[in-house]
């Protein structure tokens, strides 16, 4: 395909303003010393034939479209109203770049501006940013907020934490000397009556993550208070669906809430691109990472938008900057917003009673399958782990041959859970599909 | 500050909005449409039996009240968004010459492709023989990124350039210390990237910042002084920040290499060098793309992007995971080596992003590539010829896919900056350089035009800043109150940051 407009009457005329003679010349500013490429690279393609072999590697992947999904464990199918993806769509949006220029980029200020406003009413928090990468990163960069802000060099981290959240939160922290302590857990939450002897007066911040990695709901109520009586931050990780249920972290106490936004109106994608979310407190305002939209007036007294507190930020403090972060989710977090408009406050709760009701559902239906056992006793929301009579990926294999896209082997994030399998359950399930699915599992495990 | 009453301080001559009849010049806030009982959205009625919640969550953690979420109609909520699309200028609607950006087309098939269902609706944590497909493709990416860098290995998953820059520092960290002499310094350019300091000082190194020559290169003597045995890796940007190629950048890779360093490559600028030359044989071990810029995805408003990076062979063991692996005809993600850095995020990467680079490389193909990078170059210098005697260029060389000029002599004599020509250009329907950067030229326009304009659209543009040249002499005031023509005017950003108001509070 070419996407180049220069004709070659176009290309002579410019060389000739240039004032050299072709093309050759002008690429002598490449010094000699420098050696020419040859790419060893096939020539390229037609559209038709791009749209052929895209076509044909998609055909390959089993979908949510091919297959009935329960997987979860971090990345959900919702229903998505096609508002969204018009909105997503729009050039005006997807085209912009990071707004600069606030006066010829109010629409993409004004719609971040209200991102954060809609992620604060979510978490009872008081400030946002308008993102960061995804759920991982996120929490990394809330830890190093609270190890700076408390000038402490130690992290509690919840087990219930997103494995993979975790191991980002060790990549980013372990090589500059932070000391990350696992909190213990006990029937899939935290075990609170532990965690007294493990958070202690060094501990930057209590990391604990609602409802985690195994679906639990958290004692979120008890790790605070811990966290707090011995002046470390409490960091809560959500899933924003869950919020449309259960209450906001700013009601029991949270300092910053950080998580993986995905769930809020963006697609699959095999794991990226997604929505790392991040709010706190008002005292912290000034120590976020990222870009901020702030509300402000131009000449006339006008209501207009703007990035603030831009003194924080990489391209003026350089290596004082409060993080690196440059590009951010932006596309997603408007999805986001659009996503929460489009659900409105009924709607909203809608989606997370119809979770929280269709994984109890699941739940009633799969723990009645002799050899199922639920491995957990404490509560859920939309995603409860088992234990299988059956190695969890032979199963899979199974059932995805009866057409459904199986739960997660919880072996893939801890050996010592074999036969450990974690079932989500979204809105996007319907009563039927629940029950052709116990009885396929049940099969499964024959 | 509430929004009523910047509303009531609107000069009278405007006309007064109410949330239903807006002025032409501002939307609503979105909590200020709808009202209780509209719905855009309505879900399928619920089909499984309606325990009660107090029988499936804990009764101290049941929310009482319903978030406070906006209710409007779903023409309300098109209505909101094309509006809040309007006072927009984008790259599809806009010449966006914004300098180290590489604001370039977006072309519309990518979008189609990484729409199909068989990229969009897979989950991360499909088996892999359920992800055949999109395994195939992210093995062959990175193979063409290889290809194309000059690397022997790469990894796809930071989410963007500085993402990767951290990357690829941590690799450098865990190189060193893997050889027992662990290093402590980074040393940047003073022309670099915010990023570039800002991400090794989250990896704990400590950043020196050298002098660039006269002719805005890296200066060999400087870094012979600066460079030591304690210095991790030298972050160079190649083209330069001033759009400048970097002469002795393979005497400059001997002499870190000499002492043992690591040379790093910020490919924000790769758009000058596909086909041309490569990184790898330039001397660096280690570089970044920017997909959203070099490869054609779009910016987003902000993001996602993608900042895949591409190592030599020593320090492949370093390099993040999961890891594709090709065995026989299949590909599997597995876990890294022992000497790995570890994740750097959750799942494989940004994946919908990746896939359009993808789809980009194979449209363009070998000839189509290069011709990307001498479009580029060739429309750079097009551009800084038409403009020059008009701006100053401080270092006026042949430049590769941007230059530098300068408002310095524009504020001397009339009291007009980089950023009141910005701002006046928006006026003319063109959207801005990055001005004030790279730091060591006074009063910045940094121009980069991309290869995908059209020699006309620069010929515009050109016209326009000599118009803006000419009305800074004679219509200062002019220039100075822009922009006239935006749905705002210069905004106050030292209001906005001494008051912040950064989200709207429900009630109020």
């Amino acid at each position: 395909m070419e996407f180049v407009p220069i004709t070659t009457e176009d290309k002579q005329a410019m060389l000739r303003k240039i004032g050299v003679g072709s093309m050759e010349k002008l690429l002598e500013c490449v010094p000699k010393s420098v050696p020419r490429a040859d790419l060893k690279m096939p020539a390229g393609l037609s559209e038709p034939e791009l749209i052929r072999l895209a076509e044909e590697l998609a055909a390959r992947n089993v979908t949510t479209k091919s297959h009935v999904s329960f997987l979860g464990a971090g990345s959900y199918e919702h229903f998505i109203s096609s508002v969204v993806r018009y909105i997503f769509s729009r050039g005006e949006f997807l085209t912009a770049y990071t707004p600069y220029q606030p006066e010829a980029s109010q629409g993409t200020l004004q719609a971040m501006y209200e991102f954060q406003s809609l992620l604060c009413d979510l978490t009872g928090m008081d400030a946002a940013n308008a993102s960061l990468y995804e759920g991982g990163s996120a929490l990394a960069e809330a830890c190093i907020l609270a190890l700076r802000e408390t000038e402490r060099t130690k992290l509690v981290v919840a087990r219930g934490v997103h494995p993979e959240h975790r191991q980002t939160l060790k990549t980013y922290l372990q090589q500059i000397g932070t000391e990350i302590v696992e909190l213990e857990a006990r029937d899939g939450v935290s075990d609170s009556k532990k965690a007294a002897a493990q958070i202690d007066s060094k501990t930057a911040a209590v990391v604990v993550q609602i409802p985690n990695a195994f679906g639990c709901i958290e004692p979120v109520r008890e790790l605070e208070k811990l966290a707090h009586q011995n002046g470390a931050l409490f960091i809560v990780a959500v899933n924003p669906i869950s919020l449309g249920v259960l209450q906001s972290p700013g009601s029991y106490g949270a300092d910053i809430v950080v998580g993986e936004g995905q769930s809020l109106g963006t697609d699959l994608l095999y794991g990226g691109p997604y929505l790392g979310l991040f709010a706190c407190r008002e005292k912290f305002i000034r120590k976020i990472p990222g870009r901020i939209v702030g509300m402000t007036r131009d000449a006339h007294g006008r209501r207009g938008f703007v990035l603030t507190l831009q003194t924080r930020e990489q391209h003026i403090r350089r290596a004082k900057a409060t993080s690196n972060i440059c590009t951010n989710e932006a596309m997603m977090a408007l999805a986001a917003a659009v996503y929460l408009g489009s659900l409105g406050k009924e709607g909203f709760r809608d989606v997370a009673v119809q979770n929280l009701r269709k994984a109890h559902h699941c739940f009633d239906r799969v723990t009645k399958i002799p050899g199922i056992r639920p491995l957990f006793q404490a509560p859920f929301f939309n995603e409860f782990a088992v234990s299988l009579p059956v190695d969890p990926e032979e199963v899979n294999r199974r059932l995805m041959k009866a057409g459904f896209l199986g739960g997660f082997p919880l072996k893939r994030w801890d050996p010592q859970l074999a036969d450990g399998y974690l079932i989500a359950v979204t809105e996007a399930r319907s009563k039927e599909q629940i029950d052709r699915f116990a009885a396929a599992l049940q099969e499964a495990i024959k | 500050m509430s929004d009523t009453s910047i509303v009531r301080e609107r000069p009278e001559t405007s006309p007064q909005p109410t949330p239903h009849s807006p002025g032409r010049l501002l939307e609503p806030l979105l909590n200020q449409l709808g009202k209780p009982g509209r719905r855009a959205f309505v879900l399928p009625k619920l089909d499984v039996p309606a325990a009660p919640l107090e029988k499936l969550l804990p009764a101290d953690l049941i929310r009482r009240e319903p978030v406070p979420l906006p209710e409007v109609s779903e023409r309300d909520l098109v209505k909101h968004y094309m509006r809040l699309a309007h006072l927009n200028f984008s790259g599809e609607t806009n010449f966006y010459p914004l300098g180290s950006c590489t604001m370039k087309y977006n072309p519309k098939v990518n979008e189609e492709i990484a729409g199909l269902a068989g990229f969009a609706k897979v989950h991360p944590y499909t088996p892999d023989e359920g992800a055949q497909g999109i395994l195939k493709l992210l093995f062959e990416l990175e193979e063409q990124f290889k290809e194309i860098l000059g690397m022997d290995a790469v990894t796809l998953q930071p989410a963007a350039g500085a993402h990767g820059e951290l990357t690829a520092l941590l690799m450098a960290k865990a190189y060193h210390a893997a050889q027992h002499k662990p290093r402590h310094k980074v040393v940047v350019p003073d022309s670099a990237h915010g990023t570039n300091p800002a991400s090794a000082a989250l990896c704990g190194f400590d950043v020196v910042e050298v002098k660039s020559t006269t002719r805005g290169r890296a200066s060999v003597q400087e870094l012979k002084a600066a460079i030591s045995e304690d210095v991790a890796v030298f972050m160079m940007t190649n083209p330069n920040t001033l759009g400048l190629f970097e002469e002795d950048v393979v005497e400059i890779a001997k002499l870190v290499h000499q002492k043992g360093g690591l040379m790093y490559l910020d490919g924000a600028n790769m758009n000058a060098l596909l086909g041309i030359c490569r990184a790898g044989d330039m001397g660096f071990d280690m570089v970044h793309v920017n997909i959203h810029k070099t490869f054609s995805i779009p910016h987003g408003s902000g993001g996602p992007g993608g900042g895949p990076v591409g190592v030599k062979s020593h320090l492949k063991p370093f390099l993040p995971g999961p890891i594709i692996v090709q065995e026989k005809s299949a590909y599997r993600l597995v876990s890294p080596g022992p000497s790995s850095i570890g994740r750097v995020r959750s799942f494989f990467g940004n994946t919908g992003a990746l896939v359009r680079a993808y789809a980009y490389i194979k449209a363009l193909g070998k000839e189509g590539l290069r011709r990307v990078s001498e479009g580029a170059i060739l429309n750079a210098n097009y551009l800084k010829a038409l403009l020059k005697g008009v701006y100053p260029i401080p270092v006026d060389e042949t430049c590769m896919h941007e230059f530098v000029a300068s408002a310095a002599q524009t504020k001397s004599a009339y009291g007009i900056k980089a950023m009141d020509i910005a701002k006046r250009l928006l006026d003319y329907g063109f959207y801005a350089p990055t001005i004030c950067f790279p730091l060591i030229v006074e009063e910045a326009l940094m121009i980069e035009p991309s290869e995908t304009e059209s020699k006309e659209v620069l010929e515009s543009f050109a016209a326009a800043l000599i118009a803006i040249a000419e009305e800074a002499k004679n219509f200062p005031q002019k220039v100075k109150g822009a922009p006239h023509r935006m749905p705002v005017t210069r905004l106050d950003e030292v209001l906005a940051a001494r008051e912040p108001n950064v989200r709207w509070r429900t009630g109020a």
